[in-house]
C-alpha cells in the first residue's frame, strides 16, 4: 500500500492519472473501516484528498449552490449552511456520530454510494449535479446518473469527485430518517421532500429503499398538482394518495436492519408527515 | 509488507514513526508505536467513540484516520489533555461525579466533552446528550457522565468569569 | 466499662460514604493499563482462525502456506495442545482448538503468532481448512429429539420444579407465550491479553477476566502443566457483565507463548468479540397463572426453553435460576415449572448480568399484568397483594430468612413523583435527529415491574473468597484476586480496610493467582459479600493479632484495647499507642471466607439452594410513535433492596448502568442469528443505548434492611437493576400501544404489525 497526501487538486489529479485505480481517501469513515478489517490488498494506492483546498467549503454562485466534495457533515450542520440547504443539514445531523460528522464528507458519501447514504435522497430531490474531474478534463452528471447501483457509481478510473452543484430552490425542505436508535444509526429508510415554490413543484427523494436513491415521479406529480399553492394547503385525500404513491415507488429489500414491508410502510408515513409539515392540511 | 516513515506531532511532541505498515490507523500507531494507549480500541469502525482524539481543532475517531496522512497536524490525545501530574476540570468532575466505572470509554468521552465545553460552557441536557451520542458507555447508563459534564461546565464557567 | 466517645479524625472515607475510586485518576488520564494496552519488547501478535460454518466436519487443515509467510512464528492447531483438548466452566466440553468438528460459527480452529497484526491476518487467510459442511441444528425446540451434535448430548440440563398441591386450579387463569432474544454483554474493552513464557517452563498471562483462578485451572489442564507453573494476573478490565467468565483467548495465548518462547499479545476485534464470548440465552417461555377472584395467586405453570448454543458454559446454572425464579417475587402455593437448556449449533450462551432471571422476569411480569387485567385489578395492587416477604417460602420450598422487602421496593418506586420535563424538541422525540415524528404523533405509556434473583453461588457450590491483609508501619496492603471489572470492588476494599483497621492508607496489591487464593468469580452479585467479607475477615484477624501483641508487650488487658482511627487505646483511658509505631513489625493474615452452605435441589426442584436474594422494581415511562414503531424511553424510576449501602455513589452507578442494559434489551439489543450465523457482529448493527436513548434514572429508594450473615449487612447490587428494567419498559410499551408485545426486544415491526411482514 502506498499513500499520497494530495496538497492541491492538480496534485491529486496527476497522481490519479498515474494510478487510475487508486483508492480515494477523504474523511476515512468508510475506507478505513475496510482497511481495519483487512479487506484491502497490499498493492492498493491511496490518495488522501482531505487537504486539497479546492475541495473545501461551499459557496453560492449565481443561482447555484456549489459544494466542495470535501465539505464535512459537521460543516453542513452549521446554521449558515442550514439556511440555504435545510434538508441537507438535517440529513448531515443524522450521519453516524459527531466524530464521524467531523471527518466524513459529502464527496465520500457519493463515492461510497451506499443505499443507506444519508445525503443521497436529499441530493436526488435537490436535482444535484455531480462534477467529476480528471487530468483530461471535467464532466457533470445528474445524481441519478452518477449513482449506478449498490455501492457503485459512474466515476471512472482517474476521476475525482470535485463538486456538487445544486440549483437554487425557494421553499420548504424536509428530511426524515428511520433508525431503531435515537443516534448513531444506519438508515433503515429515509426521505427528502423539497418544495420548489417558484415552479410549484414538490420533489421527493427516497433513500435505503432501493439500490439507488429514488425519485417517485407519480407521487411528486400528484402532490405538485393538487397542492393549493396560493394558500399553501393540501387536502387529506391528497396527502393520503401522496403517501400511497411514495410507498409504492419504494423498492426495498429485507435485511438484518429491517423488512421490506416495514421500509415501504415507513416511506408512506414519512411522505405524508413531511408533506403535512410543508403544507397545511385542509380541515374537512 | 511495504512500510513507510513519517512524523506525527502528538501532544506537542514530534514522534518519528519508522518502518510502519501503510495501512495502520492513527489509533494503532498511537497505542502500539508511540506508547500512548490512552485512546481506546472498542470497535475500530467509528461506532463507539472510545478512540476519540483531537486533530487540529476537531474531535475524530482515531481508528478512522490513516496514520500516515495525519502528518503536519496537531494531534491531542487523553494523555495531553492536562499537564503531567495535573487534572483538568472534566477529569476532576468525572472522578467526583462517579462517571468512571470500567473506564474504557472514559478517555474518548473526556476528549469529546473537553471540546464541547470549550465551545459551549453552558450546554443544556439535550446538547450534551447529542455531543456525546457517539461515545458509547456500557457501564454507567450515562447518568453520572451527564452529571460530570454539568460539574465540569460549572467549573469552567467559574474559571472564566 | 466507661462509655467513651471517640470522634473520627480520619478523612479517608469508610463504609457508607461515597469514597472515590482508587483507579479514578489513572482512568481519567489514560494511564490505566487495560489488557489491550499491554506491550512487551520483542512481543509477537496472536490471532485466531475461526470456523465460517456453524456445523461442519474438518477433513484437513493445511498450515504450510501460513508458515511460509515472512514474519510468521507459529501456526498451531489441535494437535499442538499438549494437555486436555477440552475445557469448560461447569463441564469440559469445548475444544481449545477444534479437531474434527466445528459446532458454531466462530469456533476456534487454529492460532497464529507473527510480527504484526497484518501479518497475522495474512497468515490466517493462508490456512486452508477442508470443511465438510453439515446442516446446523438451530431450533432449540427440536434439539432434544435431534441427533446429538456433541458426545454429551443435546440436553444440557432440565429442571422440573413441583411445588405444593399439584391439583390446584384457579378460577382466573391467564396464559401467555413469551420470547427473549439473544443479548450481548457488549463490554467496550475487547478480549485481550499478553502471555510470557517463564524460565521454569511455565507461562504468565496478563488478562482481563472475571475469575482468575478458574481460568488458570482450566488452562493448566489444557497445557498439561501443574497449576503453579501457570500464573495469571489481572490486567485492566474494560467491562465484563458475564462475558468474561468463560475462557476466550487465554489458552491460545499461553500455547503461542510457550511454543514461540516469546511474549505474545492478542486483541480481539469487535466482530471477533461477538464470536469469542458467550451471550445471554435466548428464551421461549410459556406460562399459565392461576388466581382466585380476589387476586391471590394460587399456582403457576411454566415451560421454559433456553438455547445454550454449542457448548455448556454456565447454562446449567442459568436454567436453574430461570426455573427457580420463573414466577417472580410472589408467594405462590403451587407450581409446576419445567426448565430446559439445550445444545444447538447457535452461538454458545452463558453468563450475563441477571443470569436467567432477566428472561423470566419478562414472562412473569407480563403475566401479572395480564392477570390484573383479567381480574379488573390495579396491577400494582395485585403485585403488593402477592409480594414475597421474609419468612415466606419460595417455589423451591426454601424459606426466606433474610430481608425480602418486595412490597417496599414496589411502593416506593410507584409512589415516587415523576420529574419528567416535557419537551417538544424533535431531538427528544422517538426518532431523534431523524425528525420522523411531530409531538402529536406520539403516545405515552407507563408501567412498572418487579424482579429478583439469588446472590452468590447456589446449589451446594463451595463458594469462597480469599484475602490477605498485611499491616506494617500503619499502612495496610490487601491482596485479593477479586476481578475489578469496573464495579468498584477496589473502592470497597479500601473502605472496608479503613473501617476495620482505622488506617488511612490502603494499598491494593495486584490480583494474581501466584500470590493469593481464589476470590471466586466477579458475578452473581457476589464480590461485595464474598471478597468484601474476605477482606473484612482478614483485617479483623490482623486487628486481633495486633491487639494481642500490644496487650502482651505493654502488659495491658486485651479486652480493654480497641483500635480506633490509627490509635490503639485502652477503654479505661490510660494507654494509647500510634498504629504506625505499633506496626513496625509487620502483621499478616491470610483467610478464606465461605458463605453459609447451600444444597442441591431434589428431583422436584425443592431444596435450600440459595443463600440470599435481592429485589428491585422499575417504573418506566415511554414515548411511542405507533405508526412507525419507534420508541423512546423517557424516564425510569427504581427502588432496590440493597441490605446496606456501602458506597452511595457507586450504588447509583450500578443502578443506572444496569438499567441501561435493561433498556437496551427491551428496545434494541439482539444478536441476530440466522441458520447459526450472527448477522450483526459489529457495533454498527448490534445497537446499545447512546446518551440519546437512555433516560434519566430516578432512584426512588435504596431499601436498607441489613441482611443477616452478610458483611456489614450489604447485599450485592449489580444484577437487580438489569432484571425488572426490561420488563418495565416492555410493559410501558404495551400500555402505550395496546399491543401484546410478547417478544423482547420490541422491534418497530412488532409495534406497527404490518400484514405479511415476518422479520
Amino acid at each position: 500500500m502506498s499513500i499520497t497526501i494530495a496538497r492541491s487538486l492538480d496534485h491529486a489529479l496527476t497522481t490519479l492519472h498515474e494510478n487510475p485505480d487508486a483508492l480515494i481517501l477523504a474523511g476515512g469513515t468508510d475506507l478505513m473501516v475496510q482497511i481495519n478489517r483487512g479487506y484491502l490488498n497490499e498493492l492498493s494506492t491511496v490518495i488522501a484528498v482531505n487537504r486539497i483546498p479546492e475541495l473545501q467549503g461551499w459557496k453560492q454562485q449565481d443561482d447555484t449552490l456549489v459544494l466542495g466534495a470535501g465539505l464535512t457533515y459537521a460543516e453542513m450542520e452549521k446554521s449558515d449552511f442550514a439556511a440555504v440547504a435545510p434538508a441537507l443539514a438535517q440529513a448531515a445531523r443524522t450521519v453516524g456520530s459527531p466524530q464521524i460528522r467531523n471527518a466524513g464528507t459529502l464527496g465520500g458519501n457519493l463515492g461510497t454510494a451506499s443505499p443507506a447514504g444519508d445525503t443521497l435522497p436529499v441530493l436526488a430531490a435537490l436535482d444535484a449535479v455531480i462534477c467529476l474531474r480528471s487530468a483530461q478534463g471535467a464532466r457533470r452528471l445528474p445524481i441519478l446518473e452518477f449513482i449506478t447501483g449498490v455501492k457503485n457509481n459512474a466515476r471512472q478510473p482517474g476521476e475525482l469527485i470535485e463538486e456538487v452543484h445544486i440549483p437554487a430552490a425557494q421553499g420548504h425542505q424536509e428530511f426524515c430518517k428511520i433508525g431503531p436508535r435515537n443516534a448513531m444509526v444506519i438508515s433503515v429508510a429515509s426521505l427528502a421532500l423539497i418544495v420548489d415554490q417558484q415552479n410549484k413543484k414538490v420533489r421527493l427523494g427516497l433513500g435505503t429503499v432501493g439500490p439507488v436513491p429514488l425519485r417517485p415521479a407519480e407521487a411528486e406529480e400528484h402532490l405538485s398538482t393538487n397542492v393549493n399553492w396560493a394558500a399553501n394547503t393540501v387536502s387529506a385525500a391528497t396527502l393520503d394518495q401522496f403517501s400511497t404513491l411514495a410507498a409504492a415507488a419504494a423498492r426495498p429489500i429485507d435485511d438484518h436492519r429491517g423488512t421490506a414491508a416495514y421500509r415501504r410502510h415507513a416511506i408512506g408515513v414519512m411522505a405524508r408527515r413531511t408533506a403535512a409539515r410543508a403544507f397545511t392540511e385542509e380541515t374537512a | 509488507m511495504t512500510t513507510n516513515h513519517y512524523t506525527l506531532k502528538v501532544n506537542g511532541k514530534e514522534h518519528q514513526v519508522a518502518d510502519a505498515w501503510a495501512g495502520e490507523s492513527l489509533l494503532w500507531v498511537l497505542r502500539e508505536r508511540l506508547g500512548l494507549p490512552g485512546a481506546k480500541n472498542a470497535c475500530e469502525e467509528g461506532e463507539c467513540g472510545s478512540c476519540s482524539v483531537r486533530i487540529d481543532d476537531e474531535v475524530v475517531c482515531g481508528c478512522l484516520v490513516l496514520a500516515a496522512t495525519a502528518v503536519d497536524c496537531e494531534i491531542t490525545t487523553i494523555e495531553g489533555l492536562a499537564p503531567e501530574g495535573e487534572l483538568v476540570d472534566v477529569q476532576e468532575a468525572f472522578i467526583e461525579a462517579g462517571a468512571v466505572q470500567c473506564g474504557f470509554c472514559t478517555p474518548g468521552l473526556l476528549v469529546t466533552i473537553d471540546k464541547l465545553l470549550e465551545t459551549n460552557n453552558q450546554p443544556d441536557d439535550l446538547t450534551v446528550r447529542e455531543a456525546i451520542s457517539g461515545n458509547l458507555c456500557r457501564c454507567t447508563g450515562y447518568g453520572r457522565i451527564l452529571e460530570a459534564v454539568n460539574l465540569a461546565a460549572a467549573k469552567r464557567r467559574e474559571a472564566t468569569s | 466499662m466507661t462509655d467513651i466517645q471517640i470522634t473520627s479524625p480520619v478523612s479517608a472515607p469508610r463504609i457508607g460514604e461515597s469514597a472515590p475510586r482508587p483507579d479514578g485518576v489513572p482512568k481519567v488520564t489514560g494511564t490505566f493499563t487495560f489488557s489491550s494496552d499491554l506491550w512487551h519488547n520483542n512481543m509477537l501478535w496472536g490471532g485466531t482462525l475461526r470456523s465460517p460454518h456453524p456445523s461442519a466436519n474438518i477433513k484437513s487443515i493445511d498450515i504450510s502456506g501460513a508458515l511460509a509467510i515472512n514474519g510468521v512464528s507459529a501456526v498451531l492447531t489441535h494437535t499442538d495442545v499438549p494437555g486436555s483438548l477440552l475445557y469448560g466452566l461447569e463441564h469440559a466440553d469445548q475444544p481449545v482448538l477444534a479437531a474434527d468438528v466445528v459446532r458454531y460459527e466462530g469456533e476456534s480452529v487454529a492460532i497464529v503468532a507473527a510480527d504484526h497484526p497484518e501479518t497475522v491476518r495474512r497468515a490466517l487467510a493462508a490456512i486452508v481448512v477442508d470443511y465438510q459442511v453439515t446442516a446446523p441444528l438451530v431450533d432449540p425446540e427440536a434439539a432434544e429429539q435431534a441427533e446429538p451434535i456433541h458426545p454429551d448430548g443435546n440436553l444440557i440440563r432440565r429442571l422440573r420444579l413441583r411445588h405444593g398441591d399439584q391439583n390446584i386450579q384457579g378460577e382466573i387463569q391467564v396464559e401467555g407465550t413469551y420470547e427473549v432474544g439473544m443479548q450481548d454483554q457488549a463490554f467496550l474493552g475487547p478480549e485481550s491479553g499478553l502471555a510470557l513464557p517463564s524460565e521454569d517452563g511455565g507461562v504468565e498471562l496478563f488478562v482481563s477476566t472475571q475469575w482468575l483462578h478458574s481460568d488458570r485451572d482450566q488452562v493448566a489442564v489444557c497445557l498439561g502443566l501443574p497449576p503453579e507453573k501457570v500464573r495469571f494476573t489481572l490486567s485492566g478490565v474494560g467491562g465484563a457483565f458475564g462475558a468474561r467468565e468463560d475462557l476466550s483467548l487465554h489458552a491460545h495465548l499461553c500455547l503461542l507463548a510457550l511454543h514461540t518462547g516469546r511474549p505474545v499479545k492478542m486483541v480481539y476485534s469487535r466482530e471477533e468479540s461477538f464470536h469469542g464470548h458467550v451471550h445471554r440465552h435466548p428464551a421461549r417461555m410459556w406460562y399459565r397463572h392461576h388466581a382466585d377472584t380476589d387476586g391471590n395467586l394460587l399456582r403457576v405453570e411454566a415451560r421454559l426453553i433456553l438455547d445454550g448454543g454449542a457448548y455448556a458454559s454456565s447454562s446449567g446454572a442459568v436454567i436453574s435460576n430461570a426455573t427457580c425464579f420463573a414466577a417472580g417475587p410472589y408467594l405462590i402455593p403451587s407450581a409446576d415449572i419445567d426448565g430446559a437448556v439445550v445444545r444447538t449449533n447457535n452461538p454458545p450462551c452463558g453468563a450475563m448480568r441477571g443470569f436467567g432471571a432477566v428472561q423470566t422476569c419478562v414472562g412473569h411480569e407480563a403475566q401479572m399484568d395480564k392477570l390484573a387485567a383479567a381480574l379488573g385489578m390495579d396491577p400494582v395492587e395485585l403485585r403488593l397483594k402477592n409480594a414475597l416477604k421474609s419468612g415466606d417460602k419460595l417455589l423451591t420450598g426454601q424459606t426466606i430468612t433474610g430481608a425480602a422487602p418486595v412490597a417496599e421496593v414496589i411502593k416506593s418506586c410507584v409512589d415516587h413523583p415523576s420529574t419528567l420535563i416535557p419537551s417538544d424538541d424533535m431531538m427528544s422525540l422517538p426518532g431523534g435527529a431523524g425528525r420522523t415524528a411531530d409531538p402529536h404523533h406520539i403516545v405515552r405509556g407507563q408501567a412498572m415491574a418487579v424482579g429478583f434473583k439469588n446472590l452468590l453461588f447456589s446449589e451446594g457450590f463451595d463458594d469462597y473468597s480469599s484475602a490477605i491483609c498485611h499491616l506494617v508501619d500503619g499502612v495496610a496492603t490487601i491482596t485479593c484476586a477479586c476481578a475489578e471489572v469496573g464495579q468498584g470492588f477496589v473502592t470497597l476494599a479500601q473502605q472496608i480496610t479503613r473501617e476495620v483497621l482505622g488506617v488511612e492508607e490502603v494499598i491494593l496489591a495486584p490480583a494474581a493467582t501466584a500470590t493469593v487464593g481464589s476470590a471466586g468469580s466477579t458475578s452473581a452479585s457476589r464480590q461485595t459479600w464474598m471478597s468484601g467479607g474476605a477482606v473484612q475477615k482478614a483485617c479483623e484477624a490482623v486487628r486481633q493479632q495486633l491487639l494481642e501483641r500490644i496487650a502482651d508487650q505493654h502488659q495491658v488487658n486485651l479486652d480493654d484495647l480497641v483500635l480506633v482511627d490509627g490509635q490503639i487505646v485502652s477503654l479505661s483511658g490510660n494507654f494509647s499507642l500510634d498504629l504506625a509505631t505499633a506496626t513496625t513489625e509487620p502483621l499478616e493474615a491470610d483467610i478464606e471466607y465461605h458463605h453459609a452452605p447451600t444444597y442441591p435441589v431434589d428431583e422436584n426442584g425443592q431444596g435450600d439452594a440459595h443463600v440470599s436474594f435481592a429485589f428491585a422494581a422499575h417504573r418506566a415511562v415511554v414515548d411511542v410513535d405507533p405508526e412507525l414503531g419507534l420508541v423512546k424511553v423517557v424516564e425510569l424510576t427504581t427502588s432496590q433492596d440493597v441490605g446496606r449501602l456501602l458506597n452511595p455513589l457507586q450504588a447509583v452507578g450500578q443502578l443506572e448502568g444496569g438499567a441501561s442494559q435493561g433498556v437496551g434489551l427491551a428496545v434494541m439489543e439482539e444478536v441476530l442469528v440466522t441458520e447459526g450465523r450472527i448477522r450483526n457482529a459489529s457495533f454498527t448493527d448490534y445497537l446499545i443505548p447512546t446518551a440519546l436513548d437512555m433516560p434519566p434514572v430516578e432512584i426512588a429508594a435504596f431499601i436498607e434492611q441489613p441482611e443477616p450473615g452478610a458483611p456489614f449487612g450489604a447485599k450485592g447490587i449489580g444484577e437487580p437493576p438489569s432484571i425488572s428494567s426490561t420488563a418495565a419498559v416492555v410493559a410501558a410499551l404495551r400500555d402505550a400501544t395496546k399491543r401484546e408485545l410478547p417478544r423482547v426486544p420490541v422491534r418497530p415491526t412488532d409495534i406497527v404489525q404490518l400484514e405479511d411482514d415476518t422479520p
